[in-house]
């Protein structure tokens, strides 16, 4: 049974979270502390230090001070906050540099287009003020908007001049800021050349593919919801806690840390004597046992003690339908079938018979599922039947007691002493070879082999 | 900009004190919000149930205010016999273990050799292996262990945001802006120009976000831009399966290790998690509490359940027998959306890379951060736990790759 529900396209403007750092950095009364600023000769109102940003973050997040001045910095770097020393420069100083917020009118959220008049009407405000002696990328800018607009100079030059004049009548602290908050904004929007640029976002997503109304299908599981199974989680993380390198190391020592890849030689897929952890973890689950490739190769010699090996060999030629060529599905059907499902077949399996019979059915337009029941038939089949008794088996237990538990290496005494990191030859080269020599199977894994031959 | 006003004018706007104009925006912003009426509209027990509800008919009389009206109270109720199953977050369930101690994070390889940003990596089953993809075209296969550089192709698309290792190691997809993806035979012949052998497998109609070959080298899963997953065969290229169900972007996608090996979940734009029935094509799970959309899924290592990354600046970890989510990872001073996460080998500790360049490591169980990594110098893009647990690759548009571990000390 299947539900519908009408859903609606919701356009909701969210509150970036770097806004909401921003308006708590400013509330009255437990944000930033602002206070004059002294430039050179100018006090500036309402300015703080960096000292102030980072020790404001530090408390409020309570985080270290690295942190601190890595979520300042990129404040800074994104225009919500700007230098008043060396304003070209948008990076967070942790000093007594001082910085003011940058106007709710330049935000970079506010998402207007910074047009061409305008950086047209900044950049010839600047040449006026700095009669002619623009930056190198600016100039370049400007020869380019005066060619490129050329049609509205005349207006752009009297918007520059008309800014100017008012801007003039301000107090020079006023005229500082002003020009200072502009620049950050410019800095952002037009960045320097080799600068990064902070807009850049990547491919375009279209958050909506239509705005008509669309039909979500619903299943009907909510009607059926069962109760959250609590101590699944922390019941996995417990099992496997001595397993994860990152949480227990890594016996003899992490590759990666030590250069030495014994650790890897010990766990290929083709050694004689398999590790500790690695015989303890195919009793985790039947799972764990089939996708290890020596474990799966280990519980087969077991079978075939048991003379029930054709069920794995069945799953396996299952697997091979599902997950290969297209083109090949019709032929293994047929050889799956003939080998294991028709009468008198050579490897029988013992499927009940009303899987025998829709599995059957589907041979009929064989495609990559029709196997699906059958092979789950003979998983489960396996999987409460002789994994268990794998597991009690003498030849499990002695995989047990022969496995291998390497001691983990002390850090070395000279840790600054590298080893030399030896080459594994590439598993490509590798399958290249066995199919030279026409061993290779169909399916990945158990053609990976060891890395390092050579001492 | 206001263009035509006066000079005065624009510079009175740019004057305003930012605390005055703060406010204003917030208060304006909380008007439009409509969201606000949902939580608390009524609910009587005698209205119907969710499932009854929506099976009514569409009357040609039905104004688009009144279906509106009617798709959010369904909503409402949804959430409402959600929650009254909702017994406690996993947080609660776990107070009593113990919490975990210090971490030390420490990079150990810096893979450098990628002119552009680094968009996507990914492990070869060989442990030491990876294949990494960029803006510039590039695809490299390194030995990450020797840093080696053993293979490379320049596709002929820019911003390549998905590549994927087969699991034999004798093969790479790839694909991006060019909507397609491409699987590309390793050979070890140094004179072989390996875009000579190059197969064009997935075509889709937008970008390509995400590709992972399934459990062989013959069938490729895409996730793209036009909204869609797919499921491939590699030699003929054919589309076996298709996904609808996403309103937006595909953004992630990530196979089940389930024993059936059938089903996969997808994260899009559209700020949903799904999950699909690979034989079917239907979608049988779905979940939206993400603000913003999912950069990243990645399942728990036993298949119970699985960690998104999202733009709203929280990974988060959805359940999948008890349908709901059960734990947010998030912190007031991440303020930058999370690009990709994964899973350490026990599932106990959850790494996310961020668009803040940094990579912080969640205890999952009990909620917390227990370390973070600064060292990129721009954003994380793609983040992969090595095969068998010993580290994680993170790729950055700084043009790295880093290689770390992560010690309890």
């Amino acid at each position: 049974v299947f539900t519908f529900i009408l859903k609606f396209q919701h356009d909701h403007k969210v509150s970036l979270p770097m806004e909401q750092v921003i308006v708590a950095m400013q509330d009255p009364d437990l944000g930033i502390k602002m206070k004059n600023q002294r430039l050179l000769i100018t006090v500036i109102p309402h300015a703080m230090t960096g000292n102030d940003i980072v020790e404001w973050l530090m408390k409020k997040y309570s985080i270290m001070e690295e942190e601190a001045l890595h979520v300042g910095d990129l404040l800074v770097r994104h225009g919500y906050i700007y230098p008043l020393k060396e304003p070209r420069n948008l990076v967070l100083r942790p000093d007594e540099s001082p910085y003011r917020f940058q106007t709710p009118y330049f935000w970079s959220s506010q998402q207007w287009p910074a047009s061409e008049l305008d950086y047209a009407i900044y950049l010839t405000k600047k040449n006026i003020r700095k009669q002619g002696q623009l930056i190198d990328y600016e100039k370049e800018n400007y020869n380019l908007l005066h060619k490129r607009i050329n049609h509205t100079w005349d207006f752009v030059v009297m918007q520059a001049k008309e800014q100017l004049r008012a801007s003039k009548q301000r107090r020079k602290a006023d005229r500082i800021v002003l020009e200072c908050q502009e620049q950050a904004y410019w800095l952002i929007n037009r960045p320097p050349p080799g600068a990064f640029d902070i807009r850049e976002h990547g491919p375009e997503r279209r958050n909506r593919l239509t705005s008509r109304v669309q039909l979500v299908r619903l299943h009907s599981f909510i009607i059926h919801q069962k109760k959250i199974h609590d101590r699944t989680f922390i019941k996995y993380s417990e099992q496997y806690f001595s397993h994860d390198p990152m949480m227990h190391g890594c016996p003899p020592s992490n590759p990666w840390i030590t250069d030495d890849i014994t650790h890897w030689a010990l766990n290929t897929n083709t050694v004689s004597t398999p590790t500790k952890l690695r015989v303890e973890r195919w009793s985790f689950r039947f799972m764990e046992l089939l996708s290890d490739p020596l474990g799966r190769l280990k519980f087969m010699e077991y079978l075939e003690k048991e003379f029930s090996a054709e069920n794995l060999c069945f799953w396996e030629a299952c697997e091979d339908i599902r997950h290969g060529e297209n083109s090949r599905i019709p032929q293994k059907v047929q050889e799956v079938y003939k080998q294991f499902l028709a009468p008198g077949a050579s490897k029988w399996v013992n499927v009940d018979s009303k899987t025998m019979e829709k599995t059957l059915e589907g041979l009929r337009r064989p495609n990559r599922f029709v196997m699906d029941d059958a092979q789950m038939h003979i998983y489960f089949l396996m999987k409460k039947d002789s994994y268990p008794r794998y597991l009690k088996s003498d030849l499990y237990k002695n995989l047990l007691v022969k496995a291998i538990a390497p001691q983990e290496t002390k850090r070395s005494v000279f840790p600054f002493m590298r080893r030399h990191r030896h080459s594994s030859p590439n598993p490509a080269l590798v399958a290249q070879a066995l199919e030279e020599d026409g061993k290779a199977k169909r399916l990945g894994s158990p053609r990976i082999t060891s890395p390092a031959t050579s001492p | 900009m206001l263009r035509g006003s006066s000079a005065v004018a624009i510079d009175n706007e740019r004057n305003k004190h930012p605390s005055d104009v703060i406010a204003a925006a917030s208060a304006a912003r909380a008007r439009r919000s409509g969201r606000v009426g949902l939580a608390t509209a009524s609910r009587s027990t005698s209205d119907p149930h969710p499932a009854e509800m929506a099976t009514h008919e569409l009357h040609p009389n039905d104004t688009l205010t009144t279906l509106k009206m009617e798709s959010e109270n369904l909503k409402a109720k949804l959430e409402e016999e959600r929650a009254k199953l909702h017994d406690v977050e996993l947080h609660q369930v776990a107070e009593k273990i113990e919490a975990l101690g210090q971490f030390v994070m420490k990079t150990r390889r810096t893979l450098k050799g990628h002119g552009n940003k680094v968009l996507c990596m990914d492990w070869c089953k060989d442990k030491r292996r990876i294949v990494s993809s960029s803006q510039d075209g590039k695809v490299i296969v390194w030995d990450a262990f020797t840093t080696n550089k053993e293979h490379a192709v320049t596709m002929p698309c820019t911003w390549v945001m998905a590549c994927a290792y087969a699991p034999s190691g004798c093969a790479v997809a790839c694909g991006g802006l060019d909507n397609k993806c491409s699987v590309y035979p390793l050979s070890l012949d140094k004179n072989e120009n390996l875009a000579a052998k190059k197969k064009s497998v997935a075509m889709h109609t937008n970008y390509l976000s995400a590709c992972s070959f399934t459990n062989s080298d013959m069938q490729i899963l895409t996730s793209s831009g036009d909204g869609t997953c797919a499921l491939w065969d590699v030699e003929s290229g054919q589309l076996l399966q298709s996904f609808h169900g996403h309103g937006a972007d595909v953004l992630c996608l990530d196979l089940a290790p389930s024993e059936t090996g059938n089903t996969f979940v997808s994260g899009g734009c559209d700020k949903k998690a799904n999950v699909w029935d690979m034989r079917s094509g239907q979608c049988i799970q779905s979940f939206e509490t993400h603000e913003s959309d999912i950069n990243s899924v990645r399942y728990y290592p036993s298949g119970d359940a699985f960690a998104s990354g999202s733009d709203d600046a929280t990974c988060r970890l959805y359940d999948l027998r008890a349908d709901r989510e059960v734990a947010i990872y998030s912190k007031e001073s991440i303020i930058f959306g999370a690009s990709s996460v994964d899973f350490s080998l026990s599932g106990r500790l959850l790494f996310g890379g961020y668009n803040d360049y940094t990579i912080n490591v969640w205890d999952v169980l009990k909620g917390n951060r227990v370390s973070i990594l600064f060292g990129h110098e721009n954003r994380v893009s793609t983040l992969r736990v090595s095969p068998d647990g010993t580290a994680f690759c993170s790729g950055s548009w700084d043009h790295t790759l880093r290689v770390s571990e992560e010690e309890g000390i």
